[in-house]
């Protein structure tokens, strides 16, 4: 993990899109007038023929998507992550995954980690709600590698898929030899004494974590979840069975996201103790993204508690 | 092949809405008042304007339509059927299980459904990104999409039409059932919608009334919408709902209701009547 290098998801996701936009001339980019915060406005410079500001209208920007998608265009549909899953649910999941369309919701601005804009920009839902949508692959990548291999990876795709995307600006994790895969978990170590399952932003916290805990002694793993549905049950299992306790970290409600995608697999097959860290069941609120990450408990520190607990 | 003669599409009309009867007394649930509103309008459509062919279903540059009122599913499967997209037996297993004839229209299970329909005032936008897509291929298809009345009192209708006339789509014709009747009553009594002719005027609409239950003046909006540069078209369509059927003219409690033996052998008689 380079800790001097950071770059924000989203800023990796409208990189991505250019250059995805020089392979593929049916790729269409759509935003909610927020072509400079999503980044599409790279896009946008490039290819302006190809890319539609609807304004401030995201219920209609799915349903135009959807249209586009059933013409055989590739539309990657992009504002907050409160305003996709969020305001624009019954859209997504009737005109867009009944139907089984080919549109990407690339969602930014997800979680708490958004900061001073408060709670009602901070969206702690869009996991569990786009998780229980069917046809619906559910993605939240880590850093600047894997977000922009999300990107030509979801081209290729056929189908729709949500991609949770941050606002801050975090460590690059991967180098550009990484191979990821859409549904298969990340290992970072092969420490036993715990696993420490992360999505997005927690990642780098998870990693962090695990530093600080080797000086102690404790010896944990860090599994990166990219996608979140369709879940690596594999990966679980495994991690449940070779280490001792089993945590999930993410900056999402603990209701319905990872830690409950989690549980799910883990109470039908090995049934075990998961703690799940994220926030817990309640609004955001205006700070700076790593006061409230220590505020809602899920900082590094606080993730080096739960462990030696 | 389109049908020039109006009296030959008056009788396809009433065949459709033969149909719509047949499918919602034998589903014994369905949208009967509605469905017979739109009835001609189809009829047009699907007979004497679109640029499709049934044996290829999913040509690229055929002419694309949205039921976006998707209750209103027996009128369009009525019309798939009759134009030769699926077999008319088909008809009777509607809404029931197994059937591909869902209430409300699959664009997955379907052959001629092009989007999956049935949550009011979501067709539209999809029929914008339908016309966007044409006009970025140049492939000069024109999208057509069938709104309720009540229905656009749903805002994202609103947010479509404004995304259709800053985009010039002037490859796209809104046409609204206008029977001024929704469930719990009149569209005025229910949502205060009122002049909607000067709503999508202010939008940047190319508007033009007519009566929707007559062939030749529905035929000629149709034509006057596609000499229409640079701007969307709509044909508000003032209608009667229930048309057909005596007793469920005008008559809101028909929205939602199938028809019971007697009230059915009434229903097909009408409309047998009125056709020869």
């Amino acid at each position: 993990m380079n800790i001097e290098k950071k770059i924000a998801t989203r800023q990796s996701f409208g990189e991505a899109l250019v250059e995805l936009g020089k392979e593929n001339t049916q790729v269409v980019v759509l935003t909610a007038d927020l072509a400079g915060a999503t980044k599409t406005n790279l896009f946008a410079k490039e290819f302006p023929n190809r890319f539609i500001n609807v304004g401030i209208a995201e219920q209609n920007m799915m349903g135009i998507a959807a249209g586009l998608a059933s013409c055989g265009k590739i539309p990657f549909a992009s504002t907050f992550a409160m305003f996709a899953a969020g305001r624009a649910y019954e859209q997504i999941r009737n005109s867009i995954a009944y139907p089984n369309l080919n549109v990407k919701i690339c969602a930014t601005h997800a979680g708490i980690t958004v900061g001073e804009d408060g709670a009602t920009h901070q969206m702690l839902e869009d996991l569990s709600l786009m998780r229980t949508i069917p046809n619906m692959t559910v993605m939240c990548t880590s850093d600047d590698t894997q977000t922009k291999w999300a990107i030509k990876e979801m081209a290729k795709y056929n189908g729709p898929v949500y991609l949770r995307l941050a606002r801050v600006a975090t460590p690059v994790i991967y180098d550009e030899n990484q191979s990821f895969s859409i549904g298969k978990m990340i290992q970072i170590g092969e420490g036993t004494d715990a696993t420490l399952f992360a999505t997005g932003v927690m990642v780098p916290e998870a990693l962090k974590a695990q530093e600080v805990l080797k000086q102690e002694g404790i010896d944990v793993r860090v599994v990166d979840v990219h996608t979140i549905k369709p879940i690596d049950k594999e990966m679980i299992l495994k991690c449940a069975k070779e280490t001792k306790k089993l945590i999930s970290i993410e900056d999402h409600n603990i209701i319905g996201g990872l830690g409950s995608a989690i549980s799910e697999v883990l109470t039908e097959n090995i049934p075990c103790q998961l703690i799940r860290m994220g926030i817990q069941d309640s609004f955001g609120r205006s700070g700076k993204a790593e006061d409230l990450l220590k505020y809602y408990q899920i900082d590094c520190q606080a993730i080096c508690k739960a462990v030696r607990q | 092949m389109k049908i020039t003669k109006v009296e030959a599409i008056q009788t396809i009309a009433n065949e459709i809405r033969r149909d719509i009867i047949e499918e919602v007394y034998s589903a014994q649930s369905g949208h009967p008042g509605g469905s017979l509103s739109c009835s001609d309008i189809l009829a047009v459509l699907y007979f004497n304007q679109m640029n499709i062919d049934p044996k290829n279903p999913n040509a690229p540059a055929r002419d694309r339509f949205v039921l976006s009122k998707g209750h209103c599913a027996p009128a369009l499967y009525a019309a798939l059927a009759r134009k030769g997209y699926f077999d008319q037996e088909l008809l009777t297993s509607f809404r029931k299980l197994g059937s591909n004839l869902q209430g409300h229209p699959d664009m997955k299970k379907v052959p001629g459904v092009d989007m999956s329909t049935g949550s009011l005032g979501q067709g539209v936008s999809a029929a914008v990104g339908m016309a966007i897509a044409s006009k970025m291929d140049h492939e000069g298809l024109r999208v057509y999409c069938l709104m309720g009345d009540g229905e656009i009192q749903e805002g994202q209708v609103w947010e479509a039409a404004m995304a259709a006339s800053k985009n010039k789509l002037d490859n796209l014709c809104i046409i609204v059932d206008y029977n001024d009747l929704q469930i719990d009553g009149t569209i005025e009594k229910v949502g205060g919608l009122v002049d909607i002719k000067e709503k999508f005027q202010s939008f940047g609409f190319h508007v033009i009334e007519v009566d929707g239950h007559n062939i030749e003046q529905l035929i000629h909006a149709f034509d006057s919408a596609k000499h229409q540069k640079e701007m969307p078209s709509v044909i508000i369509a003032k209608t009667i709902k229930g048309k057909g059927v005596s007793f469920m003219e005008g008559k809101v409690e028909w929205h939602g209701k199938a028809p019971t033996q007697a009230e059915y052998e009434q229903a097909m008689k009408e409309l047998k009547n009125e056709e020869e």
